[in-house]
Formats: structure tokens, C-alpha cells, sequence
């Protein structure tokens, strides 16, 4: 048999595809193109129109004073900036070591009736409207206290980042095949050991991008803040006072009569998203960098 | 130096479904030991049961004793510390995928506490060589992660990470199931070296592995010890019928 003869027997013939089936599969493409395009459009609209309003505000002034009495132009967001760093700082130091450790928990040791139970309260909390949890912290935190804090301010927005970091490091950590678990403990290492120098290691970029998934949702989070954190027109780095925000400050001059004001809310609007986009940028570079290569 | 293994009355269980039953075995110390049979029959769980790797499946328990050396496997003693002097070796390769070849290699001393770096480096090098492939891979041993090696390498940085913890016993589960026949006589090769320091227990599917690695042979079936004796004479001239109909392929 010379080469074309194989060839020929030995490919099946196919029906030629109908113009139908051709013409369907076109147009289940361009529909799955237009959601993805629906999808993108608001989170484009919403960028652009940001950078419109808020990026002509900008100035150094802004970046660097404090709130103008009102009725005097000028001034800045610098504190309100500042405050959400220290908030936030606050929030994730109590809140990512405790969602962590419950995601530890669920995945471990949680395959059971009490697992269920932690799973079901931290789903429902998830779902908790955040002025509620607002709420919360004020009866919890600033009654005891007797003044608003950055502390207050704080424990909200953690018991928000809690459910979402404990499911997402939950599912993280399932996701380490027990191969994995075995070959520690073959050698020896203790159950805890491996869970937090193996489990958790391998797991590491799904926990950490749970962590950012929470920590860039409550960043911009204002009703929690509201009677907690509570805003302050002048500096504040004591945890113990009464704090800025920069989505408490952008409510609050959203809401006001001043031309000003609004211009100096958009400008915050677009400070706040571009912080949240630097941090999280920063701690995904971060973590690629620790990485090797092949993995 | 390696040590023998008695196991007398073993009794494993999956929750209500018995897996092993009243298995007795004495394996010879720097011997290689061969377990086959077919699938489900129990070898993996056997030899599961001899670092008390059985335990970490819930619902499943041992009964019965088991001693390694001067060690008394269910009495007495931690599971960790027993590990650490029995060494074991997967079906799949399960190297750390975020650790570098070398702390792959040093992870088991480092966990449990060893942080003396020149030491580290000699142990590592040392384990390396003895798994046949610190020359592979020693331009990249913190360079590379250790999943991207191929599987065969994989198979071989495990055999080295299981033995930088300097164990007296090595289990080896279908060691070379998932590799080609080159790796697959790499690790044989490795195997026979080992069992100058190292007692071990290997589970294959292979019978002609069986009989080219191990000096001894079990033939395992529905969870019993149906045999125990020199390979030879498993492979030849068998005492029992069923082994008989198994080594020459009537069944199974």
C-alpha cells in the first residue's frame, strides 16, 4: 500500500456540518461575547466615570490637609485617607487570623455535625445587611467605651471579612489533595505541623486571594462605620478617637449642598477604588514573587 | 541499619467492613520484602498499618500487634515518633508543591525542628545521591519547585525526602505504578542498593518486579496472608493452590 492508500483507509469520513449546526455554534459564541461584554460594561462605565469626576479634584492639597471649615474652599481628604489605613489595618489584624483559623477549623477538623453548624453561622452572618453588624459593633465596642473609635470602626468591618476568608480558606485548603497531608505525616510531622507548614502553605495563593476578596469589600464599606468609626474633620491616629473614613467622607460631602464638596466626594470615590486596586495589586506581586518557578 | 518487622494477628478495619484479617508475617531486617496480589486485597493496607498511616482514615482502626526493631508499633508509643523511623514512599509521587527539590528533600527534619544549615546541606546532598538524582538536579535545587520535575524525578526526590529522616524501615506502596519502564528500573535498581541500610517492604502489581527486587514474597487475597515464603519459591513452586493460579495468571 503506498502512503495515500493508508491515509485513505484509514480516515472515517464525517458528514459535512450543516449550515445549521455552523450558524448555532456563531451565535452561542456572540451571545456568550455579549454577556461577558454586559458584564465588563458597568465595572468599565463606573472606572471611566470616576477618572472623569474625580481624577480633576486631585490635587496635593487633597492628598495632604485636612477638611476646610465650611463655606472656605480648598482642603483635603489626607486624614480620611490615613483613617482607612488605620481602620482597615485594624479590622484585617483581628479579622484574617480568625477567618483563617476558622477556614483551618471547617477543612481539618470540621467534617462534622459541628462543622455544619459553623458553616451554616458563617454563611448567615455572610448574608447579615452591614449596618446591622454596624450596629453590633456600637453595642458592643462604643457603649462600653462611651465614644466612637477606630476600634469600633474596626471590629465591624472584621466580623464582615470573617465568613467570607473562613468559606474561601475552607474550600482552599480542600483543594490540597491528601497525597499531600500523607506524605508529612510519613514523615513524621505532627497532624498540627502539617496543617500549618504544608496544608496551609499549599494553599497559600487561594487563602490570600480570599483575604483581598474581603478586605476589598469592606474598604469601601460606610454603613458599619457609621456609629463606629463614627469621622473626625481632623487628624486622628489614636485608636481609642473618633476616626475619618474615606467612604464615610465621601457620604458625607456626597450628600451636602457644596459644588465643592461633591468634586472633592468624587475625587475620594477615586482615591478609595485606586487604594483597594494598589493593595491588592501589591499583595498578588507580592506572593508571585515568593513563588517558584514551575509551580 | 535496618530492622525486622513481627506482625502477629493483624486485624484491620474501615469502619464495619474488615479489610485485613489475623495477618502474621516476620519480615527480615535489610531484606527487600515483596507483597502482591489483586486489587483490594489488602497489601496497601497492610502495609498502611505498619507506620499506623491506617489510623489517619476515619473510621478505621487496627487490631492486633505489630513490632519494628525494638519498637512496639500499637503500644505505647506515637504515631509521629514512629514515623519518623519508618520511612514511605507513595503509588503516586506527592512531592511539596510549593517547596524547592532541596527543602522537598529537608522538609521532614526541618518540621520537626531541625534547623542546623550545614547539616541540612549535607542530608540533603547525601539523600540526593542515595536516590540517584542529585546529578539531575543539582544546578536547580532551589531554583526548581519539586512538581516540576517529571514523574519519575518526583518519584525519586520522595524516596530521597523519606530518607533524609534517616529511617531503619522503607515502605514503598506500588512505587513505580505511575512511571515509565526506564524510571521503573532507576527505582529498582535504587531498591536493591537500599536494602543494604534499609529494611524494606515493597507493594507491587508487578510480579516480575516482585521477583526481581524481594528475597521474600507474600501473596495476599480477600484481606488474608495466603503465603509467606522465599520469592523463589512463591514464584516456582508454590505451596498453595491459589498462589499457584495467581503467579501463572489464571486469575486475577
Amino acid at each position: 500500500m503506498d502512503e495515500a492508500t493508508v491515509k485513505s483507509t484509514m480516515t472515517v469520513t464525517m458528514p459535512p456540518i450543516s449550515w445549521r449546526r455552523r450558524a448555532l455554534d456563531h451565535a452561542m459564541t456572540g451571545v456568550a461575547m455579549l454577556t461577558v461584554a454586559l458584564v465588563l460594561l458597568p465595572l468599565f462605565a463606573i472606572f471611566a466615570y470616576l477618572v472623569y469626576k474625580g481624577l480633576g479634584s486631585i490635587n496635593w492639597a487633597f492628598l495632604t490637609q485636612t477638611p476646610k471649615p465650611v463655606g472656605e474652599a480648598g482642603g483635603g481628604m489626607a486624614n480620611a485617607i490615613i483613617g482607612s489605613g488605620l481602620i482597615l489595618a485594624i479590622a484585617s489584624l483581628m479579622g484574617v487570623p480568625l477567618g483563617i483559623g476558622a477556614g483551618i477549623f471547617l477543612s481539618e477538623y470540621g467534617r462534622n455535625r459541628y462543622g455544619d453548624a459553623v458553616r451554616f453561622v458563617s454563611d448567615v452572618l455572610n448574608g447579615v445587611p452591614s449596618i446591622v453588624i454596624g450596629i453590633v459593633a456600637y453595642g458592643l465596642v462604643v457603649i462600653r467605651q462611651k465614644h466612637f473609635s477606630a476600634l469600633a470602626g474596626g471590629v465591624a468591618l472584621a466580623i464582615m471579612m470573617v465568613p467570607t476568608i473562613a468559606r474561601t480558606t475552607e474550600q482552599m485548603l480542600l483543594l490540597v489533595p491528601q497525597a499531600i497531608r500523607e506524605a508529612a505525616y510519613g514523615l513524621g510531622v505532627s497532624r498540627w505541623r502539617t496543617t500549618l507548614s504544608i496544608t496551609l502553605r499549599t494553599a497559600t495563593s487561594g487563602v490570600i486571594t480570599g483575604v483581598m476578596l474581603a478586605f476589598a469589600r469592606v474598604a469601601g464599606e460606610t454603613a458599619p462605620l457609621l456609629f463606629t468609626a463614627f469621622g473626625n474633620q481632623f487628624w486622628n491616629l489614636n485608636p481609642n478617637q473618633p476616626t475619618s473614613a474615606l467612604s464615610l467622607q465621601i457620604y458625607t460631602y456626597a450628600l451636602s449642598p457644596f459644588d465643592d464638596w461633591h468634586r472633592q466626594a468624587w475625587a475620594g470615590s477615586f482615591v478609595l477604588i485606586v487604594l483597594i486596586v494598589g493593595a491588592v495589586a501589591a499583595v498578588r506581586f507580592a506572593v508571585r514573587r515568593g513563588t517558584l518557578a514551575g509551580t | 541499619m535496618g530492622v525486622g518487622i513481627t506482625v502477629e494477628q493483624l486485624n484491620a478495619f474501615y469502619g464495619k467492613t474488615q479489610a485485613l484479617f489475623d495477618v502474621n508475617i516476620t519480615v527480615q531486617a535489610n531484606h527487600a520484602t515483596a507483597l502482591i496480589g489483586p486489587s483490594g486485597c489488602g497489601k496497601s493496607t497492610f502495609i498502611r498499618c505498619l507506620n499506623r498511616m491506617h489510623e489517619t482514615i476515619p473510621e478505621a482502626r487496627v487490631e492486633g500487634a505489630v513490632r519494628i526493631g525494638d519498637f512496639n508499633v500499637y503500644n505505647g508509643t506515637s504515631a509521629t515518633q514512629l514515623r519518623r523511623r519508618v520511612g514511605m514512599v507513595f503509588q503516586k509521587p506527592n512531592p511539596f508543591p510549593t517547596m524547592s527539590i532541596y527543602e522537598n528533600v529537608a522538609a521532614g527534619l526541618k518540621l520537626n525542628g531541625f534547623r542546623n544549615r550545614k547539616k541540612l546541606d549535607e542530608v540533603v546532598e547525601k539523600s540526593l545521591r542515595s536516590s540517584a538524582l542529585f546529578d539531575e538536579v543539582k544546578d536547580s535545587l532551589h531554583k526548581k519547585s519539586g512538581a516540576s520535575l517529571s514523574g519519575g524525578q518526583q518519584q525519586r526526590l520522595c524516596i530521597a525526602r523519606a530518607l533524609a529522616v534517616q529511617p531503619e524501615v522503607l515502605l514503598m506502596d506500588e512505587p513505580c505504578s505511575a512511571l515509565d519502564p526506564i524510571s521503573t528500573g532507576k527505582i529498582e535498581e535504587l531498591i536493591f542498593r537500599l536494602k543494604e541500610q534499609y529494611t524494606i517492604v515493597i507493594v507491587t502489581h508487578n510480579m516480575q518486579q516482585a521477583a526481581r527486587v524481594a528475597e521474600f514474597t507474600g501473596f495476599f487475597l480477600l484481606g488474608k496472608m495466603i503465603e509467606f515464603d522465599k520469592t523463589e519459591k512463591v514464584f516456582t513452586n508454590p505451596s498453595d493452590k491459589r498462589t499457584e493460579d495467581y503467579v501463572t495468571g489464571r486469575f486475577g
